[in-house]
């Protein structure tokens, strides 16, 4: 649907998180040589300035644009659904962007890395990823993947000398380019077919009359399938995610596994629930399944054999990324709100542990195997008992959100009759324990090694990096409900 | 009436998106392989045009536009990635950028 | 009520010395630590005293869950059952604590050591106290990390590691049939409050609820070291000995029997679920005691033995004596925690000798210790009138009249009880002293709980008369009537246990090992637990890692394939090549696991949309 009103100023307030964070990484580009003699800190603190900036801005559309009453939150006529799904996924990656600035600060310095770039395109990234939360349109759609890869891809070589990052950011650009020109391929098909690219619209036309060819349509689902299961890393397309997490430097890994896949899962939501949900109820558990199956084998059987922990958390990442596929193979809206709520979880029980990993790798990431881990609880007993939160949430241990996250999930799944795939998925969500364990064993029970000898006292950012995911993955842990309400409130998209 | 068929063009497309696809798998050049991505997003603005072009509606102008934006911005990031490669490794050997498996 | 403040005081406690202790000094650790447990005893006391127990008592605090129709509180509540569970973990609980400051005294990371056991009270009470499933899954997870905590206290010992983490992964195997059951339940019931579903039991398929039965059946043997999953307890004996007796004896290993027993309403309508249980644990109670025969190491017979004992319990729960059961389950936390702070006070005098062949003679040497644990050992051989016999005869009982074959393989596993425990005993204290140690007795602050747990081993039957007491609770089972005659034969049966141990190991001391000698074959296997151990490791470890090392080719990390561009690289890479399709680090073997990926998407939605009918 084109635009044919001039812009409006609700229009402007339901985009005012992606304005902000335009605005101010584009500042701190142009800031650059000015700021950068004085502080290297600087960066950071204006970076947090516009993410706290733009967390109050979603709020506001939120609430103030008047999105908070359903049916009232289109802008840019319909371009954009600014609806509490949108809001709740803008809050979770600004959140991760909170995060990854506060885990950043010490990382640049150590390794002595310009900063005002690093914030601006993380500031891009998470602008990009707000796009797609809240885009209704396939270009939307399209444009904010491809502003918060672009970005991303050159976040994940950002040590331009270390040899790894050069290669993970090269892996990622090219597959992930790749894997988005059949996501486009799928729009195209998308257009062809309904001669329109608004989700809304296409699900009036699937609804309608005269529906289009369920091959035609399906292959178009298929094609952008790939795209968005790559975004996501789920099976079949997982195979990017543990060298380029190896490569890139921790913080940048922690942000990837966290935002650009919570970013994607929104949009995965968004248009299967939506758009092809009239026609979808053939194949989506088969597809669904499949990969939710294979990510959670493949994710958690790789995961007991590594002995890198960012490699390690990579399978593992994969194997979540199968969890949350399982709650997108329920369909209902039961799933979408699952989803929701593990993402969250997720997202702060993974960036928590990435940061643990990012302080005790020191300078060049020299530490990055399990055995480093040892005897970190006799040096630094916060730091372990922090990891410790982390851990059992990502094994799914009661009081954690991490175990919810899982019990909604498989919830969801039964009540959409999957029976195979939850038993399956307890399964090896009773397999992945095991290399969890394999690093408080290390912490806990062994002398301490060179890494944990060497480590450096927590500074504040990482420290407050490290508090609000812990604080955050026991509140949802204990109390649930506060999130989960608003997820399944939102989980009813507007259609 | 000498029009061309509207399946002609997307055929085109198709064929096109398929040799970027297999210009990605068999070349080795990382700038070919590169340009092989390029490729295949426009074929896919070939499809764009196409469908625009069939039902005389305007969006897929813009679309092709959108994505040729995009595109430029993807080279210019790209290029740098592998400049830096270049520069640490010295090759666009894309087999021998193969430090991290398993 | 405040029925929070029970779980909470060692909450607290774990607190404080979680976080302060390092600084604290060991007088002020103990406070702490002895303090909140014998202060959350005083108020279960002062709680049940208060109390009307025949109705239950439901505390709700908070809304945990809200989701659909599916509303799940944190509640606590307190009836007949749970009242017996509070007072053995409190009341054992606080005994174990008070022990552990003079056997610990000694050790490293003391601190930490009590702000484990204050953790795992906290979640065993919250286990025991929990209103619904949900709540008794948290402290059911709850004290299973702390058990693998504790058992790995000791983290220069490579074996605790290991201990630490089978007990933790084969418990992962019990939690999963578990979570599977609350699912089930969730399905099916639509709740997962005790009085929701209990109440709903009635009038469901007999299908639904012996499925669920059954579930429930495989975490509990996870948890109380049943047939096949009972392979980490005896291992688990690595931990400090304080630990062995508290969790691994007295309380958290009896979980699963509290949690059959809670879920009775289910179970009584589902009698093949029951048969499941029955013939479990009779399994485990043999199979567990036959080892118990041949081992060597002290804590290890107790181990076994422990396994056992939790087969007898299963027993109860399976043939329906429900009250004898959890009867049992009480009279054996006597007994097994006394036998286990015996056992470390003989340790501890021999400063840490646990082979009993270098033992001997140790009567005269530590009286006091061998006097407590004399009492235990009666009780737990089924000797009238002391407590064992009265819990293991209402099992029998029970047994006898679901099924005769039961009564006597479990009076034959009496016997062997009689006879693995005074074997203990005897070789420990008769004879001649066989080791380089200079035994000390242990001091008042270790003696006297012992004391009190033989006073209670011995006289424990008669006080706490549990089936009467639990009566009223479990409604709708049947009662077994008494039967005189069995009762003779079991007793005849610990008598000639111990009788025959008295032979072998103390009146004619050569004829043990001649015995052995000429059975050989089964002592060997009887010695080494039946392979068990070595079988799992071939048949599901090794296939598990080495299946997912071969299919996904995994195993080195990307620095070591840096560093091997050498001969034995090479020709692991060419050994791997096949296998290492996925993860080549090739991009463009990569892209082809794209396209390969998104053709088998192609497929299979084209594929089913087609199947469908083009529309």
């Amino acid at each position: 649907m084109l635009v044919n009103s001039f812009v409006s100023t609700p229009d402007l307030i339901r985009f005012l998180p992606e304005i902000i964070l335009t605005i101010m990484g584009t500042f701190l580009m142009v800031m650059d040589p000015i700021l950068q003699r004085r502080s290297s800190y600087a960066f950071g603190h204006l970076s947090l300035l516009a993410l706290v900036g733009a967390l109050g801005g979603s709020v506001y559309a939120y609430t103030e644009g008047g999105c908070s009453v359903p049916q009232s939150c289109p802008a840019f006529g319909g371009m954009l659904m600014v609806d509490g799904f949108a809001t709740f996924f803008r809050v979770l990656v600004i959140v991760v962007g909170i995060l990854t600035v506060l885990s950043s600060y010490r990382f640049l310095q150590r390794e002595d890395a310009e900063t005002s770039e690093y914030h601006a395109l993380l500031l891009f990234s998470i602008a990009g990823q707000c796009l797609m939360a809240a885009s209704n349109d396939l270009i939307m759609v399209f444009i904010g993947i491809e502003i918060s890869s672009i970005a991303s891809y050159v976040m994940a070589g950002y040590l331009r000398d270390d040899k790894r990052a050069n290669e993970a950011a090269l892996k990622y650009f090219l597959l992930g380019s790749f894997a988005t020109a059949f996501f486009l391929y799928g729009v195209a098909l998308i257009y062809g077919a309904t001669g329109s690219i608004n989700l809304s619209t296409v699900r009036g036309i699937l609804m309608g009359p005269d529906v289009p060819s369920s091959v035609f349509i399906g292959l178009a689902a298929a094609l952008m399938f790939v795209g968005l299961a790559f975004k996501v890393s789920a099976s079949p397309f997982q195979i990017w995610a543990p060298d380029v997490y190896q490569g890139a430097p921790t913080p940048v890994a922690a942000f990837l596994s966290a935002g650009p896949k919570a970013a994607a899962f929104a949009v995965f939501l968004r248009i299967f629930m939506t758009a092809f949900e009239p026609m979808s109820a053939s194949w989506q558990p088969w597809l669904f399944g499949i990969s939710a199956l294979l990510s959670m084998v493949i994710g958690n059987f790789a995961a007991l054999l590594q002995s890198n922990v960012k490699r390690m958390l990579a399978y593992s990442s994969i194997a979540h990324a199968g969890y949350v596929m399982v709650a997108l193979t329920a369909r209902s809206e039961i799933g979408t709100s699952a989803a929701m709520f593990y993402l969250a979880a997720y997202a702060f029980m993974n960036v928590g542990a990435f940061a643990v990993v990012s302080h005790l790798s020191g300078k060049g990431e020299r530490y990055q195997t399990v055995d480093d881990f040892a005897g970190l609880a006799q040096k630094q007993p916060l730091t372990a008992a922090l990891l410790t939160i982390f851990m059992l949430s990502l094994i799914g241990v009661p009081l954690t959100g991490g175990f919810f996250g899982k019990f909604y999930i498989f919830k969801a799944a039964l009540e959409s009759h999957l029976v195979w795939l939850t038993v399956l998925g307890l399964l090896t969500s009773a397999v992945a324990a095991y290399y969890y364990l394999r690093i408080l064993v290390m912490m806990y029970m062994h002398e301490p090694s060179k890494a944990s000898s060497e480590v450096e006292p927590l500074s504040l950012g990482l420290g407050t990096a490290l508090m609000i995911p812990a604080i955050g993955t026991l509140f949802l842990g204990i109390f649930p409900n506060w999130v989960l309400d608003f997820a399944v409130k939102s989980a009813t998209l507007v259609k | 009436m000498s029009e061309i068929p509207i399946s002609w063009f997307l055929t085109l497309s198709a064929i096109l998106f398929a040799l970027g696809v297999a210009g990605f798998l068999f070349r080795r050049n990382i700038i070919t392989v590169f340009m092989s991505i390029e490729l295949m997003l426009n074929a896919v603005n070939l499809s764009f045009i196409t469908f625009s072009y069939k039902l005389q509606k305007v969006d897929g102008h813009l679309l092709a536009f959108f994505v040729m934006v995009v595109a430029a911005a993807e080279a210019a990031v790209g290029l740098a990635i592998i400049l830096t490669v270049f520069k640490n490794r010295a090759t666009l050997n894309i087999d021998e950028i193969d430090s991290m498996k398993n | 009520m405040q029925l929070w403040l029970i779980p909470l005081l060692p909450l607290a406690g774990f607190l404080i010395n979680g976080v302060f202790g390092r600084r604290y000094s060991k007088s002020l650790v103990n406070a702490v630590a002895i303090g909140s447990v014998v202060l959350s005893f005083a108020w279960v006391v002062k709680t049940l005293l208060g109390v009307d127990l025949n109705t239950a008592h439901t505390e709700h605090y908070f809304t945990w869950i809200q989701s659909g129709t599916l509303s799940i509180g944190a509640d606590f509540a307190v009836d007949r059952l749970t009242a017996v569970m509070l007072l053995v973990v409190t009341g054992i609980g606080s005994l174990i604590h008070i022990y552990a400051i003079g056997y610990m005294a000694h050790e490293g990371g003391y601190y930490r050591f009590f702000a484990y056991l204050n953790l795992f009270m906290f979640f065993m009470l919250v286990l025991v106290l929990g209103a619904n499933y949900l709540v008794l899954f948290v402290g059911w997870e709850g004290v299973g990390l702390c058990s693998y905590l504790l058992i790995g206290f000791y983290f220069d010992k490579k074996i605790a590691t290991n201990a630490g983490n089978k007990a933790f992964i084969v418990n992962r195997i019990g939690d999963f049939g578990f979570s599977l059951a609350m699912f089930y339940i969730v399905r099916n019931f639509g709740s997962l409050d005790f009085g929701t579903v209990f109440g709903q039991a009635a009038g469901k398929s007999e299908a639904v609820l012996t499925t669920i039965g059954l579930l429930l059946l495989v975490g509990a043997c996870g948890k109380s070291a049943q047939l096949p999953l009972y392979v980490w307890l005896p291992d688990a004996m690595a931990g400090p000995t304080p630990v062995s007796a508290l969790i691994h004896a007295a309380t958290m290993v009896t979980a699963g029997v509290y949690m059959c027993a809670r879920s009775f309403p289910i179970y009584v309508h589902a009698p093949d679920a029951m048969s499941a249980i029955a013939i479990v644990g009779i399994a485990t109670a043999f199979f567990a005691a036959t080892i118990g025969l041949a081992q060597n190491d002290i804590k290890k017979v107790f181990a076994y033995s422990t396994v056992s004992q939790l087969g007898y319990m299963f027993v109860g729960v399976g043939c329906g004596a429900f009250s004898a059961g959890i009867y049992h389950l009480m009279t054996h936390a006597f007994f097994k925690a006394l036998l286990f702070l015996g056992s470390g006070s003989v340790i501890h005098a021999l400063s840490g000798e646990q082979d009993m062949r270098n033992m001997g003679g140790l009567r005269k040497k530590i009286k006091w210790t061998f006097l407590v644990m004399m009492c235990a050992a009666v009780a737990i051989a089924g000797i009238p009138p002391f407590s064992g016999f009265f819990s293991k005869d209402a099992i029998l009982l029970a047994a006898y009249a679901h099924a005769p074959w039961m009564y006597w393989l479990g009076t034959l596993t009496a016997g062997m009880t009689a006879f693995y425990v005074f074997r203990a005993m005897f070789m420990t204290f008769f004879g001649d002293y066989r080791g380089h140690q200079h035994p000390h007795e242990s001091g008042p602050v270790m003696l006297i709980p012992l004391a009190i747990l033989a006073v209670l081993s011995l006289a424990g039957g008669y006080l706490f008369k549990v089936p009467e007491f639990l009566r009223p609770f479990f409604v709708g089972v049947e009662e077994v009537p008494e039967n005189f005659n069995l009762m003779i034969y079991s007793s005849l049966a610990g008598v000639a246990g111990i009788a025959l141990a008295w032979l072998m190991y103390v009146a004619k001391l050569g004829m043990a090992d001649s015995f052995a000698g000429s059975m050989k074959g089964l002592y060997t296997l009887v010695y080494n637990k039946y392979f068990v151990d070595e079988i799992y490791d071939a048949a599901v470890v090794k296939p598990l890692v080495g299946g997912s090392r071969l299919v996904l080719w995994k195993g080195m990390d990307a620095g070591f394939i840096d560093g091997m561009v050498n001969g034995a690289g090479a020709r692991a890479r060419n050994l791997g090549s096949v296998l290492r399709l996925m993860q080549s680090g090739n991009i463009r073997s990569y892209a082809t696991w794209v396209l390969l990926g998104s053709l088998g998407v192609i497929a299979v939605i084209v594929g089913i949309a087609s199947a469908g009918g083009i529309r």
